[in-house]
């Protein structure tokens, strides 16, 4: 079974995650996208240099080094295929991540969190928001989880109150 | 959750949807709320309305399927006449809708009992095999002709204003999609005299329903949404003086050196240099139990439906098929509210781009590969659906069928050519599969078999609109190239747009096309 049957990645299928240290010093950009297609905005739109892609076919590989967690990347991303990842000192982690749904999030709101395969495996509190109308209408919220969860947390859904 | 009132969306994470003028519209008799800026079509479906015609035979409910005037399930009598495609069809104040298929009304049709209870003794299609007697099957077949319905003519005379105009441009371009669009800019901004037609009221084709950000290059505008490109085409295509547009104009055969084109009321005769034909493509459908039923719909159609009308198709879809187009459908339902129930695909694995898929997937839908669709369930509308697990020799595997909850149905299994105008103009075709069907012999500056007349985006082979974008630009670059326009610029550009679109397709993705190409590439072109 690879990706394509299953319509989500399992982590040997992914680009190996940013190291625990790298993670806690700034947030990273972590790039779900392992098929040849032809696209190539993140590597345009990086300022850092730190996309790598020979050709606009190429999955993008992502120095981590090099990554200066500036977000260009993830407002552009057709695919709705990057993450930015963080550790924080307090234990808690964070993803960012591209939402276009309604209702819109805002800072402080409790989220499901749902991992590749739409489980839900947690909740999240939204912890900072770039509204749809600065982007295209693609927000971006940043949701603070259980570390452990960074790993896994893909997709988040507003709890109903 | 996205608010909904009288079958309208009310909000949209990404559109924002400008209803005219209330207005009242007469739909059998019965009145009917609608909006300026609504097609007949879509106003009827937010009112609820599922069956738009009944089958010519067995009287069958119908209903909408395309929604961009190709199919002919929602043909109806407006304002007295008959087979207009109501797809097409603006809502006016005080119009009035007939159903033409069915008596009374195709919603409640006598004659279906043809379908339910005449089946039983004669199947469908024994009317030509039953009889041996030559004067009864021709009796029989006539009977049952009469029984069919295509309207009837109009009771009164045209009474519009009928006139006629004669038209001459180096470059006519025929579809005003992204292909169409594209082909009039690079054409115009060497100085070439344009025309451009297309059958809506509007520039974009199908790029006014695409809400997600295109792939691509940023060269390509990727990272733009597709409505955002329809725009910024048709601004860059208004700056250029010398290209004039003709909307709601449609084209309909190439006269040798001549093109015949209806606008409104009036007949144009075009007299051009150069043809490029960018006519797109339409819907395919998938064989299986009761695929006529109201509820099983084109994927295209449910978008325009959804993203162009602001109109609810339904609480919960199934997606036949997992291309970019019904796994893009699939999160474009999820953003207005809809539930999907499953995406469902024959092949063993995911057709689209894999970031499509996921995009979905974690939003929790189910994807089916290796899987069918056995049969829509339901009467008069679709109530659900069974599908079913293929083994390697692409059978359902008894056992396996499942039954999903699901009130509509998109059928994404791909899209033809719409190749019409160029059979008629005499252009070489050839079926290709990989092209999506019937498509013509062309050069590699997809000039065809006939001189002068070019093919540019889908009809030369189903792609997107990236690529169509780019062929719209190289087959008018050559266009005025050949004659004498340009200088070494534009000769220049032409070979760099034809590396642009090599590199392109040099992908996995793009493999397909240009083995397709391979195919139908003109004799002459081939090198010995």
């Amino acid at each position: 079974m690879s990706y394509l049957e299953r319509g989500y990645a399992e982590i040997n299928e992914l680009p190996p995650f940013p190291s625990e240290e790298r993670m806690k010093k700034k947030s990273v950009a972590y790039v779900e996208c392992p098929q040849p297609i032809p696209c190539s905005p993140c590597y345009e739109s990086c300022p850092a240099d730190a996309i790598k892609m020979d050709n606009i076919n190429d999955p993008p590989i992502v120095d981590y080094e090099k990554c200066t967690g500036c977000m260009n990347c993830i407002r552009v991303c057709p695919g709705l295929a990057i993450f930015m990842l963080r550790l924080r000192e307090d234990g808690k982690g964070e993803v960012t991540l591209q939402y276009e749904f309604l209702p819109w999030l805002k800072k402080g709101d409790k989220v499901e969190l749902l991992n590749r395969k739409g489980e839900v495996v947690g909740t999240g509190i939204v912890n900072w928001v770039l509204p749809p109308e600065r982007n295209d209408q693609t927000s971006l919220v940043r949701v603070e989880m259980d570390a452990k969860l960074i790993y896994e947390v893909r997709a988040v859904r507003k709890v109903r109150e | 959750m996205v608010q909904v009132k009288d079958g309208r969306l009310m909000e949209h994470p990404i559109l924002n949807f400008r209803r005219g003028k209330e207005v009242t519209i007469y739909f059998n008799g019965k009145q009917i709320k609608a909006y300026e800026g609504e097609t007949v079509a879509s106003a009827l479906y937010a009112a609820g309305i599922r069956v738009f015609s009944r089958s010519f035979r067995w009287h069958r409910p119908r209903g909408f399927f395309c929604a961009i005037g190709k199919c002919s399930a929602c043909m109806m009598e407006v304002d007295g006449v008959p087979n207009v495609r109501t797809c097409k069809v603006y809502v006016r104040d005080g119009m009035q809708i007939r159903t033409q298929t069915g008596f009374p009304s195709a919603e409640r049709d006598i004659f279906a009992i043809s379908d339910k209870i005449i089946d039983r003794i004669f199947p469908h299609g024994s009317q030509y095999t039953k009889f041996n007697n030559k004067l009864i099957r021709d009796f029989v077949l006539s009977q049952l002709r009469k029984m069919t319905g295509f309207g009837n003519p109009p009771k009164k005379e045209f009474q519009g204003n009928a006139s006629y105009e004669e038209i001459h441009c180096d470059v006519l371009v025929i579809g005003g999609g992204p292909a169409g669009m594209s082909a009039a800019i690079n054409a115009g901004k060497y100085g070439a005299k344009v025309l451009l037609l297309d059958e809506n009221p509007f520039l974009g084709g199908q790029l006014v329903k695409q809400t997600h950000r295109f792939f691509g290059s940023a060269k390509h505008k990727a990272g733009t949404r597709g409505i955002k490109i329809a725009k910024i085409l048709e601004e860059e295509l208004r700056k250029i003086p010398n290209v004039d547009v003709r909307l709601e104009t449609k084209a309909f055969g190439i006269y040798g050196r001549e093109v015949g084109a209806v606008e409104k009321d009036k007949l144009l005769r075009i007299i051009p240099k150069k043809i490029v034909v960018a006519t797109g493509a339409y819907e395919r459908t998938l064989i299986f139990e009761n695929n006529d039923l109201p509820g099983v719909y084109g994927a295209g159609g449910v978008q325009t439906l959804m993203n162009v009308y602001g109109i609810k198709p339904g609480n919960r879809g199934l997606i036949v098929g997992s291309g970019n187009v019904g796994l893009i459908l699939s999160y474009q339902l999820l953003q207005a509210g809809v539930e999907v129930s499953a995406i469902v695909e024959a092949m063993p694995r995911i057709g689209g781009y894999f970031v499509h898929a996921a995009k979905v997937r974690r939003l929790g839908v189910p994807i089916y590969v290796r899987h069918t669709i056995l049969r829509a369930l339901g009467k008069d509308r679709v109530e659900g659906a069974v599908i079913a697990q293929l083994d390697e020799k692409w059978k359902p595997i008894p056992g396996t069928e499942k039954k999903l909850d699901c009130d509509f149905i998109c059928v994404a299994v791909g899209l033809s050519p719409t190749h019409e105008l160029l059979y008629q103009a005499g252009c070489k075709m050839k079926f290709v599969p990989e092209l999506g069907g019937l498509v013509p012999l062309r050069s590699k500056y997809n000039e065809t078999s006939v001189k002068g007349v070019y093919i540019a985006g889908d009809v030369a082979g189903v792609e997107e609109a990236t690529a169509a974008i780019m062929s719209g630009r190289i087959a008018a670059i050559h266009a005025i190239v050949e004659l004498g326009m340009g200088g070494e610029e534009a000769k220049k550009e032409l070979e760099e747009a034809l590396k642009d679109i090599e590199e392109f397709r040099a992908g996995p993705f793009g493999e397909r096309i240009v083995c397709g190409i391979e195919k139908c590439i003109l004799a002459s072109e081939v090198e010995l």
